[in-house]
């Protein structure tokens, strides 16, 4: 990072700005490519957490109440075995923090941070010092997150879903200011994610460059602006249901507490109202990713621009009416039921729409399979695994059987994992060489996607199987149930997987750190790619460009365009005939 | 094909969800090989090679039609398909006279009967831990309720889940085709006792079940046998019958 700001320092002074000192450059900066790598680093540190949470809760799937390795130290008094409220409590902050405070930092925060600014050709976010406290706000909220851990009672245990009443009354679950803190992190990190979506929302109907018309914004961008607004009305419904659920907790309140009038169904209610666009929100930037890449590496236009655009704004509406679908069996109204399945499956269609385009854009092309092509590939293929699985529960009678079983695990995880965490690393190794000035190592990358992507496979396909038998999630012991016994040999063959896949992460990190400080300076446009921010330096320096920002002439997919000699159009070369006459 | 995945299915209304199951599974199948062959077959066909030349295409309206029609259809025709199970399932009540009242708390299943006088809240009910006993090819109603958290009762092989809401009453019912021991586990996380938080259901054939009933739901029945497995956490047995 260090050498990457130091070559950013040279361009500002060019620029002509005065430099700023070590703290607002590195720390509190309102620079949106620091603020950037700040949620990306949060976001990974994070991850390597989440996943180790994922780890202990399957060590202890195959081989149950056995001493979890590492753990002895910490679980001094049962010798390294997980008792139910920690197990409890690792499933729980698995999720929380995965979601939360890792795919939201990472692709929102950082890549939303990132390329919103770069790609419309703004200098930078509208509001810069908001966006410095969402950054700050976040991060706050996965500190006071983390000091859960150390709070007497454990960590919140209800599941990320929290519902009410378990996570209503202390005494049901035994945890105290563990979920009293899972509350005020979320609520806080509400607040931030409010600042920052507000701030995407401005920036990019105020910012765009000469020529940037909506409908010439790559598709990242029209993304992470139906994700801005998706974060906007979403999260205060989350920031209203958890300060509720505290005040229930803290203040005597009996929102959720049938004893005292209340009703837990509420807390569903407004749960998933949040809850289901959140999954959007978790998957539609990787959408967007996957739809920016793909295009690059193919060599070619990406298939209907214009359903991609429309198909996201089509999800963004459904996604508000949908959400009903994880209540089939709660005992709300089995008629509502009936009208959730209607758009449920209704939502389906916009996503099979991007599949068949995606599928469209590789239709004819010249696919050069580099590390970020590949990651953005297994976007693709997993995300129509997680579709497909879906479908499923969307049929409400199959919902009543697999409802609260693996199934559902497996479906989320083909959805985060297979859909956003690998449109993530796939946005990593896109934008690395931009964002840090430097390429990362190609056969590390290699090391990293393949092993991943079979682990990955390994990990979480047999959960539908398992699922499909029945066991329900959240379950501390399988072995305990009779019907579920004759396939324990599956939970010793996911977690096995599963810590192999832990494994393949280990190349990702070496290769992060080592191009960090030592890879390969990176040219202007290494990828020969059109959109504006391969035309800013590697790493763009604050304010983004020299004394002009690009001016832009086409769309941003114009790949092997008859139009140029070369195989790539870049959105701000003036069309032949007007070279130069509008440069200035 | 699944079969083998799914446990043996022996309510009444459990052959629909598995018919729609496995309808679900046969379209999403084909649909998964369509598009993985699809598109292994353009990443072999189209991959980089000295000479070749990306075709410069923006779409084509026609197949975005064909491809929002055309799965808009199959779901469309999956929701039909959906709702004559759903509404038999959850919106409609057999007529039935075998009722029993299941109380949710953590960590166990407290089954009533009504007793002799077919009432609940009367000085004949009976209640059991963990453990319900009803005859097969009859209409059961349950009337499901909990006295602390969120609950779901769940019954793999009668297909049958639904939660236990505190505050609330909710009616289910199931038809049990073949008799025998099944094993009813709680599906919502309800504490940390959630794992383990298991009862039985006997179905008995008419006979048995008339017999276990004169034995253990008139008056001065005692404790049924001890024919249930130890669940976990359970705190006390006090022989089964309360009250």
């Amino acid at each position: 990072m260090s050498a990457s700001s130091a070559t950013a320092h040279a361009h500002v002074e060019h620029a002509g700005h005065h430099e700023l000192g070590f703290v607002r450059t590195y720390i509190f900066s309102t620079d949106h490519k620091m603020i950037a790598r700040q949620f990306l680093f949060m976001g990974l540190f994070m991850m390597v957490l989440g996943g180790l949470l994922a780890l202990i809760v399957r060590w202890q799937l195959a081989w149950p109440e056995t001493a979890v390795p590492g753990l002895g130290s910490i679980l001094k008094e049962t010798g390294g075995i997980l008792e139910p409220s920690t197990y409890n409590m690792a499933f729980t902050m698995h999720a929380t923090i995965m979601i939360f405070f890792v795919i939201m930092p990472i692709l929102a925060g950082a890549f939303g941070n990132f390329c919103i600014p770069l790609m419309i050709g703004a200098r930078d976010m509208a509001f810069p010092f908001l966006n410095m406290l969402s950054f700050w706000v976040t991060f706050s909220a996965g500190l006071i997150m983390l000091s859960g851990f150390f709070v007497e009672g454990g960590h919140a245990a209800a599941g990320w879903t929290s519902y009410a009443p378990l996570s209503a009354v202390p005494s049901y679950t035994g945890v105290n200011w563990g979920q009293n803190i899972w509350c005020i992190s979320l609520f806080t990190m509400g607040v931030g994610s409010m600042m920052g979506s507000i701030n995407y929302i401005t920036t990019i109907i105020n910012m765009r460059a000469p020529g940037m018309r909506l409908f010439r914004m790559p598709l990242v961008v029209w993304s992470l602006f139906i994700t801005a607004i998706l974060l906007l009305l979403a999260l205060p419904v989350l920031t209203s249901g958890v300060a509720m659920l505290l005040f229930d907790r803290t203040l005597g309140t009996s929102w959720f507490k049938p004893a005292g009038g209340g009703e837990p169904l509420l807390w569903q209610h407004l749960f998933w109202y949040f809850g289901h666009p959140e999954v959007y929100i978790l998957i539609l930037p990787a959408m967007g990713i996957a739809s920016e890449i793909l295009p690059v590496f193919c060599r070619k236009p990406i298939f209907g621009y214009h359903a991609m655009a429309f198909s996201m704004i089509g999800i963004a509406f459904l996604s508000w009416i949908v959400y009903g679908h994880h209540m089939f069996v709660s005992g709300m109204s089995p008629a509502l039921g009936m009208a959730f399945t209607v758009t449920t499956m209704i939502i389906a269609v916009p996503s099979a729409i991007k599949t068949f385009n995606w599928l469209g854009t590789l239709w004819g092309a010249r696919i050069q399979f580099t590390v970020p092509m590949l990651n953005a590939l297994a976007f693709v293929s997993m995300f129509v695994i997680g579709g497909l699985s879906g479908i499923f529960m969307a049929s409400t009678p199959v919902d009543i059987y697999i409802q609260d079983t693996y199934f559902i695990v497996a479906h989320i995880h083909y959805v985060v994992f297979g859909g956003s965490i690998f449109g993530a690393f796939a946005a990593i190794y896109y934008w690395f060489p931009k964002m840090f000035g430097r390429m990362t190592n190609t056969a590390l990358g290699h090391l990293h996607f393949w092993p991943t992507f079979v682990f990955f496979n390994l990990t979480f396909f047999p959960m539908h199987i398992i699922g499909v038998g029945g066991q329900m999630r959240r379950i501390y012991n399988p072995t305990q149930y009779e019907f579920l016994q004759h396939q324990q040999h599956w939970n010793v063959f996911i977690t096995y997987s599963a810590l192999l896949l832990g494994v393949s992460q280990i190349p990702f990190v070496i290769n992060f750190f080592w191009s960090l400080f030592a890879g390969k300076p990176a040219p202007l446009n290494p990828w020969n790619a059109n959109t504006l921010e391969w035309t800013a330096p590697s790493p763009p320096p604050h304010l983004n460009w020299g004394p002009t920002v690009p001016t832009v002439y086409r769309g941003p997919y114009e790949y092997s365009s008859p139009e140029s000699r070369e195989d790539f159009l870049p959105q701000s070369t003036p069309p032949v005939g007007a070279a130069g006459a509008r440069r200035h | 094909m699944l079969d083998w995945w799914l446990p043996e299915n022996v309510s009444t209304y459990g052959r629909e969800i598995d018919w729609l199951f496995h309808l679900i599974y046969y379209i999403t199948g084909v649909t998964f090989i369509l598009v993985f062959v699809t598109m292994l077959a353009f990443l072999v066909m189209y991959r980089d090679r000295p000479g070749r030349k990306a075709r410069y295409t923006h779409g084509n309206t026609t197949l975005e039609i064909v491809w929002t029609v055309v799965p808009a259809l199959i779901l469309v025709i999956l929701t039909l398909l959906s709702v004559p199970a759903w509404s038999k399932i959850k919106m409609t009540m057999p007529d039935t006279d075998f009722v029993v009242q299941v109380t949710a708390k953590q960590f166990n299943w407290q089954v009533t009967y009504p007793g002799p006088d077919g009432k609940f809240g009367t000085e004949d009910d009976k209640t059991l831990l963990d453990e319900m006993h009803v005859p097969v090819n009859k209409v059961v109603r349950v009337i499901l309720k909990s006295q602390d958290v969120i609950h779901s009762f769940f019954v793999p092989q009668f297909r049958m889940k639904q939660d236990a809401v505190p505050g609330r009453e909710i009616r289910q019912w199931f038809e049990v085709t073949k008799p025998g021991k099944y094993e009813w586990p709680c599906a919502e996380l309800c504490g940390f006792g959630h794992s383990g938080m298991r009862g039985w259901i006997y179905v008995h054939t008419p006979d048995e079940y008339g017999k276990w009933a004169a034995e253990n739901l008139t008056t001065a029945a005692a404790a049924p046998a001890a024919a249930n497995a130890k669940p976990e956490e359970t705190p006390t047995k006090e022989g089964k019958a309360k009250k």
